[in-house]
């Protein structure tokens, strides 16, 4: 028989706000983590609107070699692990006793990779790039680094599936706990910023160039986007059997429904309306639900023109006279990228605990798809029980989650 | 550099480094238990010789360094010529 999955922690360290109360306040102000980077300007960015994250101040919480390993991503996730442990109530004895595994959304790691190919071409001695940067470079820097500094035990490897990255690590580690193969899954996604992480993806002109008013850049469904606003940080989520939550007395903060995937089949960069469909649709197969008991759906329109474009069809073919609220957290975040398909997570659930549906921020005119879909600019001040969070990437790869109130 | 200049260069950035107490970085004091270094340290330790001295270990120079002394010894004489 399947287990059933639920959530007991959750951390959030993000760019509009380094812990789950900042964040809260945020989503229940409608408060924009988005700003501007000179340094991209100088760089050759079109560019320079970004989220803006500050750099955790690590050396009294762990010692030189563990720091050295870090990349910045690995120290965002590491305070969004610390936190979600805490209010998971989960110790270092526990950790030890039990094999608690980790499963993290991550698809880059820029900096140090290109800082340690500028050394070898000045030095022409590899010696010279020093201990760290190998284990900062790997896609799986944060699994390999948080699974070492939290002696955890259990499954421990990365998912790399470029935007769906933090969706299906969460997705897959509600399958591994389902399957009765783990009991406890730390889960999450981490998302780099530096001036290098997305220089190339700003030179495919898919970046908002609104940068005389940074708040206004990233605005999803409406009709005047420009592009997206590139953001990052860290969010991590404890997923644990029921079984083991109630063994515990854990807080048991959600119950994941289902998981939904697809892959378009398609374009590399251009998403289209039948993947994401598709995928939506599994995720409500899955969880057994009716589109009825959906309240809320946390959209992964991101404020390009073709993508929230197709998503809007899709949300709209699925959801037809059900209408839920629609909304994009990444009005607010800019997009989280590998991060944002947990961190999107964390935030629903903050809404759903707070009663609340944050705004749509800068969404003054649909156009012809998001016209169909009930997208509030301002807070609504409703409660829901059960919410589904869509979260897409290049190579058309797509990912649904739905999480419900526990009872 | 004087010799006294390069010995209390490599003990400074050692220390700062390897966050070790600058007391106990004394020339008899046993370098990698002092410093608390593991074979991946080793390799930050010829980078900051690198950085500093314009001096380049290889992982042989390593062989017979035990005390800080040693370790002086074996910077002094890449940089200056002799002990």
């Amino acid at each position: 028989m399947a287990n059933r999955v639920v959530i007991t922690g959750m951390g959030i360290y993000s760019c509009i706000g380094q812990n789950l109360d900042q964040v809260r306040n945020s989503l229940h102000e409608g408060v924009s983590g988005i700003g501007l980077d000179p340094a991209r300007k100088e760089l050759g960015y079109r560019s320079a609107l970004t989220g803006i994250v500050p750099r955790p101040e690590l050396k009294k919480k762990l010692d030189r070699r563990k720091r050295v390993c870090l990349p910045v991503q690995g120290e965002y996730a590491y305070m969004a692990t610390c936190e979600a442990l805490e209010n998971a109530g989960i110790d270092a004895d526990f950790l030890a006793a039990r094999e608690v595994g980790i499963l993290y959304g991550n698809d880059s790691s820029a900096e140090p990779v290109i800082h340690g190919v500028d050394i070898i071409r000045e030095k022409h001695d590899t010696a010279m790039v020093g201990s760290g940067n190998i284990f900062q470079s790997m896609n799986s820097t944060v699994t390999m680094n948080l699974s070492v500094i939290f002696n955890l035990r259990g499954v421990n490897f990365t998912v790399s599936g470029a935007c769906a990255s933090g969706s299906h690590a969460v997705g897959m580690a509600y399958l591994l706990i389902k399957q009765g193969l783990q009991d406890c899954v730390i889960c999450g996604g981490a998302q780099e910023i530096n001036l290098y992480g997305v220089g190339s993806f700003d030179g495919l002109g898919a970046f908002s160039i609104r940068e005389d008013d940074p708040a206004a850049a990233s605005r999803p469904f409406d009709r005047h986007r420009d592009g997206l606003v590139p953001s990052g940080g860290a969010a991590t989520l404890v997923v644990e059997s029921l079984e083991s939550a109630t063994r515990r007395g854990a807080p048991i903060l959600g119950e994941i429904l289902g998981y939904g995937f697809s892959s378009n089949g398609d374009h590399i960069s251009v998403p289209n309306v039948d993947g994401p469909t598709r995928s939506i649709r599994m995720a409500l197969r899955e969880a057994g639900v009716g589109i009825d008991q959906i309240g809320y759906v946390n959209a992964h329109a991101t404020s390009t023109p073709i993508g929230d474009y197709n998503e809007a069809m899709a949300i709209a073919d699925v959801f037809g006279s059900c209408r839920p609220y629609v909304t994009s957290t990444k009005s607010m975040t800019g997009h989280e990228m590998w991060m944002a398909g947990a961190s999107e997570v964390v935030y629903s659930m903050l809404m759903m605990q707070g009663g609340f549906i944050a705004p749509n921020l800068n969404f003054e005119e649909g156009d012809e798809a998001s016209s169909r879909l009930n997208i509030p600019n301002r807070r609504m001040d409703v409660g829901f029980d059960a919410f589904l969070s869509n979260s897409f990437g290049f190579g058309g790869t797509n990912s649904t989650l739905i999480v419900r109130k526990f009872n | 550099m004087t010799n006294d200049e390069i010995i209390e260069k490599i003990a400074t950035v050692l220390a700062e480094e390897f966050e070790a107490d600058p007391a106990a970085i004394t020339p008899d004091a046993p370098l990698m238990e002092t410093l608390e270094l593991d074979s991946l340290d080793l390799v930050d330790v010829v980078v900051l010789i690198n950085q500093n001295f314009g001096v380049t270990l290889k992982g042989p120079d390593f062989v017979g360094i035990k005390t800080f002394q040693d370790f002086y010894d074996l910077i002094i004489e890449r940089v200056n010529g002799s002990k």
